[in-house]
């Protein structure tokens, strides 16, 4: 603790959607037991002391729950280290006098809002078109009345745990958002619960998917590999074989 | 002003069945003409914005994230409470009612906890039809844990990621209704004026974060789901962009504000690491099912945790309370590890935290139990250990992991150290039975409001309160006001009132702007929490309450003479966004101040170091006190404190007892 380190930050600069962008160079004292962010919060308060513009960024529990913080550290989203959030990387990760290139996700579908903020609205829209089971509040039975087994629970559960960030479409070379989708579909359809719209779910959420203007999945892997909660690439498996079933059945 | 509670006659059990029988209802052709706003999307914003959807009503939403899925719900650990007594253990409504009522020290309403502990059990109902993972055992029947203040096992989770999943349900169910075009979501929205018309709700003024654009949004109602103040202390396990500005402005508009100074701070999060500390990190309370607290018995004992012995320690809950043992309620366990703490006993480089530790359990609850399902035979103390921390690991990895990632210590070895630290906000708006405000046609639920948990909340019922607000009390109350507006027709946002709300928006935006001085908003945020954690923390006094208000009256002063907000109006600006939301703090943290200044007695949260018992435990006055302080905004810094008074007919008003 309190050890301070020189860390070179290259860090994106971009008005809007609109505008150019480009990269600017800082330097920032930082210390090992510092996050990631609150490294950027230093930044932010010496540009303001200086007269300059801080750098715009998301980010709201920073506890690697809410999948607001979003950026590409050194060419990789959330930075370094396996499963975890850029919220939750902290400086120790890094050493002393380090060169750090930090971006925004990078993909059509994600337009830039300011410097490292983008706009992900199409998550919600892709949930709104089927992530869901239609049930209305007062419809439900008691809890303990459909039995599901404790794997099923755990199986609906690992893939539950997205939290909706964006990481694996800017890992993608194609920035597609089949890890994602493949989450919520791995989840629902695991569950008694989601067998009604099994079929028609699918096919609305990869129809929605692609007129979103996500690419195409060429099972690469980086999305899996950069997951900051470890969603296995057997949902996208999934997602394509509860795709061609709801097709064959003329979904 | 009079307040009323409008809590219904009739005998507590038969209050809210009696409510929604005779509550007029609106019907669905004239809701498909009703348009309600509600701003927040946590649990109870969700499900009140999704639940009102869905019976027909025209909603817009609002939330200051960029999506809905991210309100600070989100993080919540632990667990969600409800009297479903799976468990055998003898739970009841009842006992979850009087659990609450004297957890929260005998200072909330009877009528009001009765009913949350009714609809409880139907959310978890209304969860798993949603498709929310909790937690289950090899049976495939729902799994259930402790939590602080209870005797019985009545907790749902979903790993330590209870709220996630609870929010995600309630987040597909407004998603959902987005989709079929009931509910117009204005993500990266914030709040910042409320607009009354002759005295009612009729809409709000909103800033488009992105693009600095002032919009007006008219409603026959509006609803507040913003969630608690806990980040006017700066630190707390609040999420960054935690605020009080949407109460604070309805507090402007009339609304009188319950209870300010109630503020919970749990005893078990990670320490302050630096000056550069953004936020403080929960480790959630499930973990004292399963961790024992102690200190050194040594002052000062600078020895590694596992070189102290045994009979060097000092497992002080267990000790002072040995009924809940590490599971008191949080205020008495906060307490107690700030007593050891101030004693000199307190652990780590700061020497401001205890320890948590799992060893014992691991070994001899989790471990044993293991070895004799797989008939191990005298398994050696390692055996045991590793068999127990794969079933620690799977009650509580995520923790673990997030421990390690925060401190670079492995928790599986090494106790943890924790303390206190602010984490939730029981005081909030005023409102009714009907959670309704002073102002006719404005209502707020969930954190936002004062209601359900006195004095201090147990945990596990925040989630469950949120979720109760939305999915099943606002639905019907709500229809008790609308049934009267339907011949309302929209007003148009060209109203005077709607000019006037957005100039005065509009007007505030360019004063942070042209200030033009020298310091950072955060700078000032950082102090007003100082000020307000060292005198309206965890234990507060006459004295030092007195000096609060005027230090953040003089610091308020200098904010509008120095501060410095980069950038401009019509952008996204989130310096900008900040500055109106410590503006807002650097009011109510006074008015925090005054209200802990006039409760003269120590209850739940509140500590007034002038009254405590010889055992140092919160001496509360009931003669006197046993009321909610309502205070009503009159002028700038003015305020006049009018009181309710609450009324225990079916609990015996005792001394709090966990011993
Ligand atoms: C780390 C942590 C762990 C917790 N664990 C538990 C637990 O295990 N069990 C439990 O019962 N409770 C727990 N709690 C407490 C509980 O999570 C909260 O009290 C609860 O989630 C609050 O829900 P809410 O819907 O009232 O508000 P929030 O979830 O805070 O939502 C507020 C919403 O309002 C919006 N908003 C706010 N201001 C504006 C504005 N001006 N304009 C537009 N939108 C606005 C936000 O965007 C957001 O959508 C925990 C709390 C924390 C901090
Ligand atoms: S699948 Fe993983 S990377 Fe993709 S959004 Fe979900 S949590 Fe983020
Ligand atoms: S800020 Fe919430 S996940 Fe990083």
């Amino acid at each position: 603790m309190g050890n301070s380190m020189k860390i070179n930050l290259q860090v994106w600069r971009q008005k809007n959607a609109k505008t150019e962008g480009r990269f600017e160079t800082y330097q920032v004292n930082a210390s090992p037991d510092m996050s990631f962010l609150e490294m950027f919060d230093v930044l932010n308060e010496e540009l303001i002391e200086d007269g300059k513009e801080p750098v715009a960024f998301d980010h709201d529990c920073r506890e690697g729950i809410c999948g607001m913080c979003s950026m590409v550290i050194n060419g990789r989203p959330h930075g370094p280290k396996q499963a975890v959030t850029t919220c939750q990387l902290h400086m120790r990760s890094f050493n002393d006098g380090d060169t750090v290139v930090v971006e925004p996700w990078r993909a059509n579908a994600f337009p830039v809002v300011k410097d490292l903020s983008v706009n992900r609205s199409a998550f919600d829209r892709i949930i709104s078109s089927g992530g869901f089971v239609s049930v209305n509040t007062g419809n439900a039975v008691d809890a303990n009345s459909i039995l599901i087994s404790k794997e099923v629970a755990d199986t609906a559960f690992e893939s539950a745990m997205c939290i909706g960030c964006g990481a694996c479409v800017s890992a993608c070379k194609n920035a597609s958002a089949m890890l994602f989708v493949g989450a919520k579909v791995t989840q629902l359809s695991a569950l008694p619960q989601g067998q009604p719209e099994r079929e028609s779910r699918v096919v609305a959420m990869v129809n929605q998917m692609d007129a979103e203007g996500f690419g195409a999945c060429t099972n690469t892997g980086a999305c899996a590999a950069e997951c900051p909660k470890e969603i296995p690439l057997s949902v996208i498996a999934t997602l394509n074989r509860e795709y061609y079933k709801a097709k064959l059945n003329g979904k | 002003m009079k307040l009323d509670s409008k809590i219904p006659q009739g005998s507590i059990s038969d209050k809210w069945t009696s409510y929604k029988s005779s509550v007029p209802l609106v019907n669905p052709a004239n809701k498909r003409n009703l348009n309600i706003i509600v701003v927040g999307t946590g649990l109870a914003g969700a499900s009140a914005a999704a639940t009102l959807a869905e019976m027909g009503y025209q909603v817009s939403a609002f939330c200051f994230q960029d999506s809905p899925r991210r309100a600070h719900s989100i993080a919540a650990q632990g667990g969600i409470n409800a009297a479903k007594n799976y468990q055998n253990d003898g739970d009841s409504v009842y006992r979850l009612f009087y659990d609450t009522i004297k957890g929260g020290d005998y200072r909330s309403r009877e009528g009001n906890v009765h009913r949350l502990a009714e609809v409880s059990t139907n959310i978890i109902d209304q969860c798993v039809a949603q498709g929310v993972p909790f937690a289950r055992e090899y049976g495939g029947t729902l799994s259930n844990r402790s939590f602080g203040g209870t005797q019985v096992q009545r907790t749902f989770y979903a790993a330590g990621q209870t709220g996630q999943q609870l929010l995600l349900g309630a987040y597909s169910a407004l998603e959902r209704q987005v989709g079929i075009g009931n509910v117009k979501m204005f993500a990266r929205h914030e709040m910042i004026e409320v607009v009354t018309i002759e005295g009612k709700a009729r809409g709000i003024i909103a800033r488009n974060l992105e693009t600095g654009q002032l919009e007006r949004h008219f409603a026959h109602a509006v609803l507040l789901c913003t969630g608690g103040y806990g980040n006017v202390f700066y630190l707390s396990t609040n999420a960054m962009g935690s605020n009080v500005t949407a109460a604070w402005k309805a507090h402007r508009a009339g609304a009188v504000f319950g209870n300010p100074c109630f503020t919970q701070i749990h005893p078990t999060c990670i320490p302050v690491s630096g000056h550069y500390q953004s936020k403080l990190t929960l480790m959630s309370e499930s973990l004292r099912n399963d961790g024992r607290i102690w200190v050194p018995k040594k002052q000062g004992d600078d020895r590694h945790p596992n070189d102290i012995p045994e009979e060097e320690r000092d497992y002080y809950l267990e000790r002072r309370y040995p009924a809940f043992g590490n599971l008191v309620p949080r205020d008495i366990a906060s307490r107690a590890a700030k007593e050891r703490c101030d004693a000199g006993h307190g652990v780590g480089p700061s020497k401001m935290a205890v320890y948590l530790d799992f060893k014992y359990n691991m070994m001899n609850k989790y471990g044993k139990e293991e070895a004799s399902k797989k008939g191990i035979k005298n398994p050696s103390d390692q055996i045991l250990l590793e068999l127990g921390r794969d079933v620690i690991k799977g009650k509580y990895g995520n923790l673990f992991d997030m421990y390690k990632q925060i401190t670079d210590e492995n928790p599986y070895e090494v106790p943890m150290r924790i303390y206190p630290a602010v984490h939730y906000t029981m005081g909030g708006l005023w409102v009714d039975y009907e959670l309704m405000t002073t102002v006719p046609g404005l209502y707020a639920l969930g954190e936002a409001n004062f209601s359900e948990h006195g004095a201090n909340r147990l945990g596990a019922s925040a989630l469950m309160q949120g979720l109760a607000d939305g999915y099943f009390v606002i639905p019907y109350t709500i229809g008790n006001y609308l049934s009267k507006e339907i011949h309302t027709k929209p007003i148009s946002t060209d109203h005077e009132e709607f000019v006037k709300a957005e100039n005065k928006a509009q007007a505030r935006i360019n004063h942070f702007l042209t200030i033009n001085g020298k310091r950072s908003v955060e700078s000032y945020h950082r102090e007003l929490g100082l000020i307000m954690w060292n005198k309206c923390g965890m234990a507060r006094n006459e004295k030092g309450l007195k000096e609060a208000i005027s230090e953040i009256q003089a610091l308020r002063e200098d904010f509008y003479k120095n501060v410095k907000v980069p950038g401009s109006a019509d952008e996204f600006n989130p310096e900008l966004d900040k500055a109106g939301r410590v503006a807002d703090f650097l009011e109510l943290g006074e008015l925090m101040c005054l209200d802990a200044l006039h409760r003269n007695e120590s209850c739940g949260g509140h500590f007034r170091e002038e009254f405590q018992t010889e055992e140092g435990e919160a001496l509360r006055d009931d003669e006197q006190y046993k009321c909610v302080f309502a205070w009503e905004l009159k002028g700038e810094n003015n305020w006049e404190l009018h009181r309710e008074e609450l009324n225990y007919e079916n609990i015996k008003i005792q001394q709090r007892s966990y011993k």
